[in-house]
């Protein structure tokens, strides 16, 4: 019956009773996705609860004695704000650094010719086969001996630059006309103002899919943090909330109520730039 | 295409011929530079050390204060270790239990979300949701349910799969934690497939009386091959970098049956940082002939689709 109201204001594709086909389909949906969401319920439910009560209760589905006050108190007795803070600077001096050393790196690999070009392409294609994990014990100790542990600049340090922004940046600077370039050199640009006038802004798309992408990385890395960083004061979000929930059972719920709060930044991105990360996301997958 | 450059090229003949050449090197080579500084110290460095390390025992006090060439005697004490294997093999099941898996269900949901019905954005925008969640809060989350002690599963016996008694299904309780993760991309990355794939392909297939099962089988998932191929890259990459499950849910245990190589490198490179280099290499190889293996499988299948 409500079928019949809602279905020829809807322009759905199908008019009159729905079949039963559609029936499951809806069932099936709301049941997969009440799957997918049940570990964030329980989540937001560890966040409200106090801890002990909940504990006490048997570890029951629905929050109990809520604290609608966490998320402050998070910010002021968790440390989470300083936390943010860290990681929020982190993660733009990352994203800064690897849009201009990819696009420097790239534009050179694009547009200029010059001696053992392919060695020097082919070293950094080869960055791509060491991951952070097994230059971890070395990196350690260097940052180490420089005295970086505990700061932005040893958090930072290691992923100022990657392959896959030099990579993805160059494939992208390949398919600018050389009619564009030409038109450039006529009117005497040099290779800086062209890089920066009119590389960049023609590839602004998968540049910006990848500055998204970098952004997210960079948000989300939890073990290099777990070495550069040895007191708790320089912890970025994703240690703090993690050490918050699983050390300390009575100030848990702050833990679970940071792990809400480091998800909204990249819920604002992803509705924000819903394309552009799509495009990012899927950039190795449709040209490698 | 040629107007700018009998320009550049005149200006040069006359004097040194080379110079703008020249100047395009440099200029070429000095763009490289902040990359490279970076590759040098946090890639290429490394590498060279932990060859070092790895042939050297270092074990003294304070590194390079006491060191004896030791030659390849670490590699096969490491390697020919159990410690070394049972990681080596709990990083294998780990790629066991996420990898299938994850594609499985992305692939699933992505069809299952690829229809024009009314309210589809919204279990579209469900289902890429634990996209918004880093490998940190993803655990913290899954600490919530799976935690012997204070965890919601630990009521229903048939989910409480991390516990002390039967640690066989520890590692499996861990992987459900990624898989959760890693849904929303592989979703993401799957439907932008599927709906690349133009609608008069499939309906050529329903008018030569393919059923939606062989349609499915014999259009789609062949179409979807690259995409798939790229998947798998990214999904067995994310597993044998399994830390931060390890590190939050588990701590390796219970009796070691959660230690992955990342994990077990990390705990061992304080007191024993040769072996935690042969370990590393072990993993570089590991993860070298993986990615070859995989990307050159990607460009066959992608010239392929092209």
């Amino acid at each position: 019956m409500a079928t019949d109201l809602t279905a020829p204001t809807g322009g759905s594709p199908r008019r009159g009773a729905p079949r039963l086909g559609d029936v499951l389909w809806y069932l099936l949906m709301t049941a997969l996705s009440l799957i997918v969401l049940f570990p964030v319920w329980m989540t937001i439910v560890r966040a409200l609860s106090s801890p002990i009560p909940y504990l006490r209760n048997g570890l029951p589905p629905y929050p109990v004695e809520v604290q609608w006050n966490v998320f402050r108190s998070a910010w002021t007795e968790g440390d989470l704000a300083r936390a943010f803070l860290i990681s929020t600077v982190v993660t733009l001096v990352i994203t800064g650094a690897q849009l201009v050393t990819s696009v420097l790196a790239a534009y050179s690999f694009a547009f200029l010719r010059y001696p053992l070009k392919k060695l020097l392409f082919a070293l950094t294609i080869a960055t791509l086969l060491l991951p952070i994990e097994v230059t971890l014990v070395v990196n350690a100790r260097t940052i180490r001996s420089w005295d970086w542990l505990n700061s932005i600049q040893g958090l930072s340090a290691p992923f100022l630059a990657t392959a896959f922004g030099i990579f993805l940046i160059r494939q992208a600077f390949l398919g600018i006309p050389g009619d564009l370039r030409d038109a450039a050199m006529i009117e005497g640009y040099s290779h800086w103002r062209f890089m920066w006038r009119v590389a960049v802004p023609v590839c602004r798309a998968p540049v910006a899919g990848f500055a998204l992408i970098a952004l997210l990385s960079a948000w989300g890395q939890y073990t290099w943090p777990r070495l550069a960083v040895t007191v708790s004061d320089w912890e970025p979000l994703q240690t703090r909330l993690a050490s918050l929930a699983v050390q300390n059972i009575d100030r848990s719920n702050i833990g679970f109520a940071g792990a809400l709060i480091a998800a909204v930044p990249i819920v604002v991105l992803l509705i924000v730039f819903q394309r552009q990360l799509i495009r990012g996301l899927t950039a190795g997958a449709v040209k490698g | 295409m040629s107007m700018g450059v009998p320009r550049v090229e005149g200006r040069a003949a006359g004097a040194a011929a080379k110079g703008p050449r020249v100047r395009e090197a440099l200029l070429g080579y000095a763009y490289l530079v902040p990359a490279f500084v970076v590759f040098g110290i946090f890639f290429f460095y490394p590498l060279g050390r932990l060859v070092q390390l790895s042939l050297f025992d270092t074990r003294g006090v304070f590194a390079n204060q006491r060191q004896e060439f030791v030659g390849f005697s670490q590699w096969w004490d490491v390697l020919g270790g159990e410690e070394f294997r049972s990681s080596l093999w709990i990083t294998f099941q780990y790629v066991l239990f996420t990898v299938p898996a994850g594609i499985v269900l992305g692939i699933v949901l992505a069809t299952l979300a690829h229809r024009k019905m009314k309210g589809i954005k919204f279990f579209q925008t469900v289902f890429s949701s634990t996209v918004a969640t880093s490998v940190a809060v993803a655990s913290v989350i899954f600490f919530a349910l799976i935690n012997p002690e204070v965890g919601y599963f630990r009521n229903i016996s048939w989910l409480s799969w991390l516990n002390t008694e039967n640690p066989d299904t520890a590692l499996l309780a861990v992987s459900v934690s990624s898989v959760w993760q890693n849904l929303g991309l592989t979703f993401i990355i799957v439907l932008a497939a599927l709906q690349s794939i133009p609608d008069d392909l499939t309906e050529a297939a329903t008018l030569d009386g393919f059923g939606p099962v062989r349609r499915f089988f014999r259009v789609t998932l062949p179409l979807l091959g690259p995409t798939l191929m790229f998947v798998v890259v990214v999904l067995v990459i994310f597993a044998f970098q399994a830390f931060a499950q390890i590190d939050i849910l588990t701590k390796g245990g219970p009796q070691g049956r959660t230690e992955t190589l990342v994990y077990r490198i990390f705990t061992i490179q304080f007191d024993d940082v040769n072996t935690a280099a042969v370990m590393s290499l072990g993993l570089f190889a590991l993860t070298f002939v993986i990615t070859l293996f995989q990307y050159g499988m990607l460009e066959r299948r992608v010239t392929y689709g092209d």
